[in-house]
């Protein structure tokens, strides 16, 4: 039976394993046929929305890694807007709003709030937190 | 529309700003009308102590935020007895209302919840 899965993220992509983990899992339920309502990225997990992550020759982006299954899935990604701000992850509209000399933020993802975590919670059948 | 979430709460005040973050998504969802309780065990137990002076490390002092708890309407609050004991927590000197839990009921309490989030 297919269910709706939201994703919490909570670690920072090269220093946290969980991350990696919450990928595969993830990945695992869309082939099983599960939906993906939501993936929130969370505290240090927000760094999964840079685009400028450069991992050695050898490595895979972990960036680019949520950013390639957010297309290939038509995923709902979204980075904590205050976890972000503070970490230096930003887009656009909040790089032009704080005149800041750069925007980094994944085509992928998208800056929001808390709010769209509550209604992950409200519209998935199952939660899973990855990290922390 | 509801759901009951349970927070636990397992890592230090300070030292990471993961007890920080994890209180500001409880008081988020009970900002939006979601029944939260939050349950502290592990290193968690130490948030709960008096009179935290986290300014001469440049961080702001998470012990007074919990104590808007109540003001948000969450007043389910669990705490692992175990690990308040072999932290050597004296429980006379906690300021927020609190119930005692002995460890094999975490199982019991968390079915009670529609969603359990870890910290």
């Amino acid at each position: 039976m297919a269910m709706k899965f939201s994703i919490l993220v909570l670690g920072s992509p090269y220093s946290a394993q969980s991350v990696q983990t919450a990928l595969q899992f993830t990945d695992a339920a869309l082939n099983a046929g599960h939906e993906i309502y939501r993936v929130f990225f969370y505290h240090d997990a927000v760094h999964c929305g840079t685009a400028l992550s450069q991992p050695p020759q050898d490595s895979q982006s972990i960036p680019e890694a949520w950013q390639q299954l957010g297309v290939q899935h038509d995923l709902d990604l979204v980075i904590c807007i205050s976890s972000a701000l503070k970490r230096g992850i930003l887009d656009e509209k909040e790089a032009d709003r704080y005149d800041k000399p750069a925007a980094n933020l994944l085509p992928a993802m998208e800056l929001s709030g808390l709010g769209q975590w509550v209604d992950a919670c409200l519209s998935s059948d199952r939660v899973v937190s990855f990290g922390g | 529309m509801s759901k009951k979430l349970l927070f636990v709460f397992r890592t230090p005040p300070y030292g990471n700003q993961l007890a920080r973050e994890a209180l500001d998504m409880a008081l988020a969802c009970a900002a939006f009308e979601q029944p939260v309780a939050i349950y502290f065990c592990g290193a968690g137990v130490w948030q709960l102590l008096p009179q935290q002076e986290p300014a001469s490390i440049g961080q702001k002092n998470l012990g007074a935020a919990l104590s808007a708890l109540p003001m948000y309407d969450i007043e389910e609050i669990y705490v692992d007895a175990e690990a308040l004991q072999s932290n050597g927590i004296a429980t006379e000197t906690l300021a927020l209302d609190y119930r005692p839990m002995q460890r094999e009921e975490f199982p019991a309490l968390a079915d009670q919840f529609d969603v359990v989030l870890n910290f």
